[in-house]
């Protein structure tokens, strides 16, 4: 399609070069330069789409992110949806089709790269318009480090769109010179494209770069789509610029109808002219700009409505010379046109009343209600917002630590002002950073500013269509109008945050850029209250949308959490492993045979452990290495046991309590040496008992001389579980008596192999004879196989943590944050054994003695057998008892207790569970019911030791 | 996000920080000494104001070292931050409200 909207010269874009793109099934052509928006304004296209809930038409309101109405979904190069038609940089092949309000999420992995840089600056500056480009080289000639951003394809922001001129000569030269000077400076940073989208504490920003989409297919493959830029900055200077607003009217949403700068940027950047004839509707004299523009441009500007009640003589004048007629003390009411605007109605307006109208015909209205500073960073940043009752738009209103708007965005009006203020914002910023300005500090000469007629603050035209403002719309994209406004306030909203829930205003894409403001307006007016009162709603983070993939960036995949394997890993994959998280660890679950599934293959690996030899790799168990001189002190405060008298070599089993006296830790300790002992932990719990440990010995016993460590990955650890372990153990370290007498139980020893330090220990988490051999990670895989050798005779069996699961459960051995849930003391797991009479004190023992710890009710561990002898019980299941007659009781049924862990036994030679039962062990011998799939299960309470409950069987 | 200035390694971000609750309240002398109650409120109760507050904090990706800090918990600004073995902030510092706290 041909581009007979395209001027003959003029614009940014790149002429000699044609891009070609499919829109909505049609092929279009534009250049590199171009925006979606700006192509198919070209081609004379303003619809994009219809509205999301009244299907209304509409189209292009605005040239920029600001736009309410042209959402776009993308087809290639990639899908993606939600998209700006305006912010779109159009590339060869684009395919994109208009979107009524919703979007369709790509099927198919997105292949792009994304990627986040961290970046450390003295002075950040966002917006490389005027005040910006003049802040960034204030500061880059300082020999500052600088970064300047901004979200354009090229610098410049409001000269790109308009014909000012510096140094009496046209104003984007000196931006090119600007920008030249900005590279030569080795510490500033100039990022295009990047939108800084987020404002946080102390001076952390985010900005997203989109660096390939505009290369199209040319650009190169291995760089990142978009950048993710997390800047931390000593200042930031915010100079955003400001969004023009509209005037709410009745059909003010017809394609066609676009803001008034928007207009002057298509003209001027893009060499596109919005339409043949047009009315210009405005309050203020920025407009003008935009009409007499368009009309130098070839345009007709039937009209310029001017709804103060003098307009602007000076503007007047210079529009009559034009002969573009002037109707001051006027209003658009409302318009005409269904897929495009036709007329504008355009009536008289004196003190708030609206005369008798007529109709001028026009295929496009231009508004303009005045300007809005962006001030959303400085928002994002708490700082609070003071309505200018004069601008009728929210300024900054404090000043901030570290952050400091200017130019536009803090309500500077002019080319001269921006300047100035920029400079002047950059220097205090130095100056509290205590760095010099330069000598040589000119900025160029701007035109003495000419001083505008007052704007006139006006939020809507009375409705005068008879629709009652149901036609008026504040926010296009949420199709919600100043009825919706007056619904809310009726049934009695007063603050604005409820207001824009309710009328869901503010809440699409854009984030009310266009219409915010305006609800304040209206609401105040409805409720007649000052403006100030009702304020703004509160800005969040981003500016504008960010796909998650770009804050993914490359955490995502295999990359999203780091996976912890142990040195036997490779090992572990060839063997055909089935793998489990556990935490971030892979841990082989179990090894199945052929043919085997997950329960004839932990069938199999039980009983290799109990009747002859297993081995499991259990390298991930927590090991800290605690040191010093009151190691045992700090340990015996920190156990709920005694580990002061712990002998060298021997080895105790403990756990650890909460202050609360809840159980949150337990395994084994070597005692290594006097002052030294090796700490296992869960794998789970390594981390947090490390921590646990530093607290207390840093916090409130800094007087002990110790210290921790983690060791977890300097050790790898292979037990050797069953009546065979002996044998195998024996025979791989001939140098150790693995005689009973000679190694006993909770013992250990040290040895070597072939030269490398090998620990062993006594220690069985199975209730067999069992040996842990603890030896250097690079050793790891020799050890291993010098294990599975001198095994084979014997038919040693790898095992995982399922087989694990069931060998110690059936030995009633808890797994902590399994069996327990930080509600469980020893005494409910049956481990009053392990807590200690003798000690004066240690962490937990003041809450045992707690009226509620001794309440015989409380729930305690105890072993379950089902009675059918083949129901395996869902670990969670509720357990409830019948009443003395047999019955369940009346709903709701008092729930016992919990199954906590439940596995088939291969010793037992049927399923068993442990649970969590209230009064448990005063119930053993019990039947209670387990509901499983709609059945009542019953099951016998036992015991919590199912297997060798005397124990015979640890030492072989 | 905010920078938290470590008495040890400077100024941070604050992913890099563990939260751990009031400051100053010391395990009792002689806990076997205390009622259930007076346990209890040691176990379980924490003031809670708006303002100035005294906390525990620790560089747990860090040095790993617990640290002190009055932090305003209106405004999440740090006061200041000081040394486990420095001395308690005085009431009236903590009384002390920057203006934002009001809001």
């Amino acid at each position: 399609m041909t581009s007979p909207f395209r001027t003959p010269q003029g614009g940014r874009v790149d002429r000699a070069t044609t891009v070609e793109f499919t829109f909505d099934g049609q092929a279009f052509t534009g250049h590199p330069g171009d925006t979606l928006a700006s192509a198919l304004l070209a081609a004379g296209r303003h619809q994009i789409a219809t509205s999301i809930s009244l299907g209304r038409p509409r189209g292009i309101a605005a040239a920029w992110a600001e736009d309410p109405g042209g959402l776009v979904q993308v087809e290639e190069p990639f899908p993606e949806p939600m998209l700006l038609a305006t912010t779109v940089e159009l590339a060869d092949g684009l395919v994109a089709h208009g979107l009524p309000g919703q979007g369709r999420l790509a099927e198919i992995p997105d292949s792009a790269r994304y990627d986040a840089v961290h970046h450390h600056v003295d002075v950040l500056v966002v917006g490389a318009g005027p005040a910006g480009l003049a802040a960034a080289l204030t500061a880059a000639r300082a020999g500052a480090r600088v970064a300047l951003v901004d979200e354009q394809s090229e610098a410049g922001g409001s000269l790109l769109a308009g014909t000012e001129r510096l140094d009496d000569a046209p104003a984007l030269q000196w931006v090119a010179a600007a920008v030249a000077e900005l590279a030569d400076h080795p510490e500033v940073l100039h990022l295009q494209r990047a939108t800084a989208f987020g404002s946080y504490d102390d001076g952390f920003v985010l900005a997203l770069e989109r660096r390939t989409d505009h290369l199209g297919a040319a650009a190169p493959r291995h760089l990142s789509r978009q950048r993710v830029w997390r800047f931390r900055a000593r200042s930031v200077v915010v100079a955003t610029g400001a969004h023009e607003r509209p005037v709410v009217f009745a059909d003010n949403d017809r394609p066609g109808i676009m803001l008034a700068g928007a207009a002057r940027t298509f003209l001027h950047r893009y060499g596109v002219l919005p339409g043949r004839e047009a009315v210009v509707f405005t309050t203020n004299d920025s407009a003008y700009d935009s009409a007499l523009d368009l009309h130098r441009a070839g345009v007709r500007v039937q009209a310029v409505v001017d709804a103060r009640p003098e307009g602007s003589p000076r503007r007047r004048e210079e529009c009559e010379r034009a002969g573009i007629r002037v109707l001051a003390g006027a209003v658009v009411t409302g318009t005409r046109g269904v897929e495009r605007v036709t007329h504008a109605l355009v009536a008289p307006f004196a003190d708030g009343e609206v005369g008798a109208g007529s109709a001028i015909a026009c295929d496009v209205l231009l508004v303009s209600g005045g300007w809005n500073p962006a001030v959303h960073l400085f928002s994002q940043a708490r700082g609070r917002l003071r309505y200018d009752a004069a601008l009728g738009a929210f300024v900054p209103g404090e000043e901030l630590d570290g952050l400091s708007v200017t130019g536009s965005a803090a309500g500077v009006p002019d080319l001269a002002g921006c300047l100035a203020d920029g400079q002047r914002v950059a220097r205090a910023a130095l100056s509290a950073l205590a760095i010099a300005p330069a000598a040589d500090d000119r900025l160029p000469a701007a035109p003495e500013p000419v001083v505008p007629s007052a704007p006139l603050v006006l939020w809507r035209v009375p409705d005068t269509s008879g629709a009652e403002g149901s036609t008026s719309f504040v926010d296009l994209q949420r199709d919600a109008t100043v009825a919706d406004i007056a619904r809310a306030v009726g049934a009695g909203l007063r603050s604005i945050e409820h207001v824009k829930r309710y009328t869901t205003i503010g809440t699409a894409h854009d984030q009310g850029k266009t219409s915010g403001v305006l609800t304040s307006g209206i609401t105040a007016e409805l409720l007649g209250v000052p403006v100030q009162d009702t304020g703004t709603t509160t800005f969040r983070p981003p500016y504008t949308p960010v796909a998650f993939a770009a804050l993914a960036g490359r955490d995502r995949g295999r990359l999203f959490d780091p996976e912890r394997v142990t040195a036997l890993h490779d090992w572990h994959v060839t063997a055909g492993a089935v793998f489990e998280d556990v935490g971030q660890w892979k841990r082989p679950r179990y090894y199945p045979r052929p043919g085997e599934d997950m329960e004839a293959a932990v069938l199999r690996e039980c009983a290799a452990a109990r009747t002859g030899v297993g081995i499991l790799d259990g390298s991930t168990l927590g090991k800290i290495d605690v040191q010093g001189p009151d190691a045992a002190v700090l340990l015996d405060r920190l156990y709920t046991n005694l580990m002061s008298s712990l002998k060298v070599g021997s080895v105790r089993y403990g756990v650890m309590c909460g202050v609360d006296g809840m159980v949150i830790d337990d395994g084994t300790v070597l005692r290594l040496a006097e002052d030294r002992f090796l700490v296992l932990t869960t794998t789970g719990g390594a981390a947090k008992i490390l921590d646990w440990m530093e607290e207390w010995a840093q916090t409130e016993w800094p007087d002990l001389r110790v210290h921790c460590t983690s060791v977890t990955e300097q050790w790898v650890t292979f037990p050797v579980v069953g009546p065979r372990s002996r044998d195998v153990v024996g025979a791989v370290f001939p140098q150790v008596d693995v005689a009973n007498e000679a190694f006993p139980f909770m013992t250990w020893r040290d040895t070597t192999l072939d030269g490398v330090p090998v620990r062993l220990a006594r220690i069985s988490f199975s209730g067999e004879l069992a040996f842990e051999v603890y030896v250097n990670p690079w050793y790891a895989v020799a050890v291993w196989q010098r294990l599975l050798e001198a095994g084979r005779p014997y038919g040693i069996t790898p095992y995982g943590t399922e087989t694990m699961h069931v060998l110690r459960a059936e030995k009633g051995y808890p797994i902590i944050g399994q069996d327990t849930d930080g509600t469980v003391t020893p005494q409910d797991l049956g481990m009053g054994w392990a807590v200690s009479k003798k000690k004066p004190d240690f962490v937990g023992k003041r809450s045992f003695a707690r009226v509620e710890n001794q309440n015989p009710l409380r729930k305690q561990l105890v072993g379950l057998l089902p009675v059918d002898r083949r129901t395996v019980l869902p670990e969670g299941s509720q357990i409830v008892e019948f009443r003395a007659d047999g019955q369940l009781p009346p709903p709701p049924v008092p729930m016992l207790g919990h199954v906590t862990s439940s596995y088939r036994s291969a010793a037992l030679a049927r399923p068993f569970a442990l649970a969590l039962v209230k009064g448990g062990r005063s119930r053993i011998g019990d039947t209670v019911h387990v509901p499983v799939n709609g059945t009542l299960v019953p099951v016998e309470v036992t015991g919590s030791v199912l297997v060798d409950p005397e124990g015979a069987r640890r030492d072989g | 996000m905010q920078l938290i200035a470590c008495p040890w390694c400077g100024p941070r971000e604050e992913v890099e920080f563990h939260y751990g609750g009031q400051a100053h309240v010391p395990y009792p002398d002689d806990p076997g000494g205390l009622s259930d109650e007076e346990w209890a409120h040691y176990v379980f109760y924490r003031d809670n104001p708006r303002g100035r507050f005294a906390e525990r904090w620790n560089h747990s990706a860090g040095c790993r070292r617990w640290f002190n800090a009055v932090r305003d918990t209106a405004t999440y600004r740090f006061e200041r931050v000081y040394r486990l073995d420095d001395p308690k902030p005085l009431a009236t510092e903590l009384a002390t409200s920057r203006r934002n706290t009001a809001r």
